[in-house]
């Protein structure tokens, strides 16, 4: 009876045959879940450029990349000064506008609602900047969440100018 | 149950069945023994096995069609519908079947509820059924995915970043669910595949389903268990099958409607449009089956809790068995309870009504109300109403309210007068 009791020596056996198998079992299963992640053809179109030339103050357009849509917009005096007045304790995610357009003129960000995915509309909702309309969420003229579900302003990408008239995402 | 001791009669049969005893089993499905009360509201379960049989018959077909492919999925499935001999056809009874299966399926659900199908000891066909219907969920939303319209690509984005929700490793899920940065071919591809996969995972479900089912057999409408096999009792076969099938007529009805004469009204108009991750439509809903649930989501103003409530009303089903604490199964003998129920059919009539107008004002408003009173229904009312409720007296048999008579009316008095004083 006692030797039920004790450890032998099969519990060990058993408890390190089974400690192997689940290591084994984890290392097959990992190449099946890593393949879902990007692969390298969607990595290797990280980056795009985008001529920018031909846009007037107020203007913006929207450009692909990664498969998201990217707004480029190049703001009035008005909208900037709108964005720089805000007291930044109004916010619900509280960022400068000067920490989201390095150029005061150009506003480069995801045009990706930050709740679920939909794009947003330019030129409405409540706060002048952008407006989605899957579930009603509002955006500033800097891209800033003032109403809505949305958790977070709109995301800005990695970015820089190439020269004044091009802009590299990514 | 039925007698195990089964012999065939053929030399052959003996044989086989000596061999692998699948005359056995047929002659259980045959004899096994029903309640003779059952009503219209219990054949939704062969309704449902006929719903899964014709989505994967009609899957398979167009299977053969389809191409799943960001550039090609659209118009391959415009090919169907023009080129293919009698693919609008198969297409639109595989888009309507859909609709079909999940009307068959809350009939189902609420009939359970109505008649405490799910209380001991039946819960583990109640959570296999749960099971069942989310993986119908899952199999519905995949198949919405494949035309790679406005409606597929756009519902696809929403319903996969509510992963993102997930504190910390949301975006890495949402990334693998993806396989890029977005909605894109990995993502099709991966949910034809899935979409395939899913109802034989179903079908392996409907198979415990079953057999879960014949271990205590069916509930009934009077919901107390069966006293004496003999007399409470039919073999399901003819009896059931023939009335099973005679109901299963008059859906095919239902069914033929849509597919014959409005193949398009349950869908959207936007999914006609090929996807464009650039503009998302000006309205997204889903499919009118996951409304309730797309109102609970929305009501909730935080992206996290808005999520986490849409799932916890899915999932708090798995646990009603325990949170109705009533002994009595039937509604019909549960006063209370039965307005109760009332109350949350039309609560959840509502949450689906809500959920296809916009998420302002008025419509929010009745949102949250219904969102909270459908928690309310299930984490407090259910709870408490089985301890204050007075039940009316339950019949001796499921035969004496049939055949009536005051004797066995009074011993089924003396019945409840002795469970109180227990």
């Amino acid at each position: 009876m006692s030797d039920k009791e004790k450890p032998n020596r099969r519990d060990f056996i058993f408890t390190a045959t089974a400690a192997v198998g689940v290591v084994g079992a984890g290392a097959a299963a990992w190449p099946l879940i890593h393949q879902m992640n990007p692969d390298a053809s969607v990595k290797a179109l990280a980056s795009t450029e985008v001529d920018v030339s031909s846009l007037q103050p107020g203007q913006s357009i929207t450009v692909l990349w990664r498969g998201k849509p990217v707004f480029i917009k190049r703001r009035t005096e008005n909208e900037i000064s709108e964005a720089r007045n805000v007291k930044i304790s109004d916010l619900k995610h509280p960022e400068k506008d000067e920490d989201r357009a390095q150029n005061p003129e150009w506003l480069v960000m995801l045009g990706v609602c930050t709740h679920l995915g939909c794009v947003p509309l330019a030129d409405k909702g409540e706060y002048g900047g952008w407006f989605c309309p899957c579930h009603g969420s509002h955006y500033d003229t800097a891209g800033r969440i003032r109403k809505g579900p949305a958790p977070t302003n709109l995301e800005i990408p990695k970015y820089e100018f190439v020269n004044s008239n091009t802009i590299k995402i990514g | 149950m039925s007698d195990h001791n089964y012999t065939p009669s053929s030399k052959f049969g003996k044989w086989f069945n000596d061999r692998l005893p699948l005359l056995t089993l047929a002659n259980h499905l045959t004899d096994y023994p029903t309640p003779k009360n059952l009503n219209y509201w219990w054949t939704f379960g062969g309704i449902l096995t006929f719903c899964l049989i014709t989505q994967i018959i009609t899957g398979l077909v167009l299977a053969m069609h389809y191409i799943a492919h960001a550039d090609l999925a659209f118009s391959s499935v415009e090919h169907i519908m023009r080129d293919v001999n009698y693919g609008w056809l198969i297409r639109y009874i595989h888009a309507n079947g859909a609709s079909m299966f999940f009307l068959a399926v809350y009939i189902h659900i609420f009939r359970s509820l109505f008649y405490g199908s799910y209380k001991a000891p039946r819960e583990i066909i109640w959570i296999l059924g749960i099971m069942i219907y989310l993986l119908m969920m899952a199999a519905a939303f995949m198949g919405y995915v494949l035309p790679w319209g406005q409606m597929s690509f756009w519902g696809a984005t929403v319903i996969t970043n509510l992963f993102s929700a997930i504190p910390l490793v949301g975006e890495s899920i949402t990334t693998w669910l993806w396989g890029g940065y977005s909605v894109d071919n990995p993502t099709l591809t991966r949910f034809f595949t899935l979409h395939y996969l899913i109802p034989f995972l179903i079908l392996g479900l409907v198979v415990l389903h079953i057999w879960a089912l014949h271990v205590p057999g069916n509930n009934n409408p009077v919901g107390i268990d069966i006293q004496k096999p003999s007399k409470d009792t039919v073999p399901f076969h003819p009896y059931i099958v023939i009335k099973d099938l005679f109901a299963l007529l008059l859906f095919m009805i239902v069914f033929a409607f849509f597919v014959f004469y409005s193949p398009n009204i349950l869908g959207h108009a936007d999914n006609y449009i090929e996807a464009n991750p650039l503009v998302t439509p000006a309205h997204i809903v889903p499919e009118w089956y996951l409304l309730p649930f797309y109102a609970i989501l929305r009501s909730i103003p935080d992206k996290l809790l808005g999520v986490v409530a849409m799932l916890s009303a899915i999932f708090i089903l798995a646990a009603l068995p325990w949170l109705d604490t009533s002994k009595v199964r039937s509604a019909v003998f549960r006063p209370l309870y039965k307005q109760f129920y009332w109350i949350l059919v039309i609560d959840v009539l509502i949450l689906g009504y809500v959920g296809a107008m916009p998420a302002e004002g008025l419509y929010l408003l009745i949102a949250r109300v219904a969102t909270a009173y459908y928690f309310l229904h299930f984490l407090l009312i259910l709870p408490i109403l089985g301890k204050i409720e007075k039940t009316t007296p339950l019949p001796l048999s499921i035969t004496s309210p049939v055949l009536g008579g005051s004797a066995d009316l009074a011993m089924a008095k003396n019945i409840d007068v002795r469970k109180e004083k227990l």
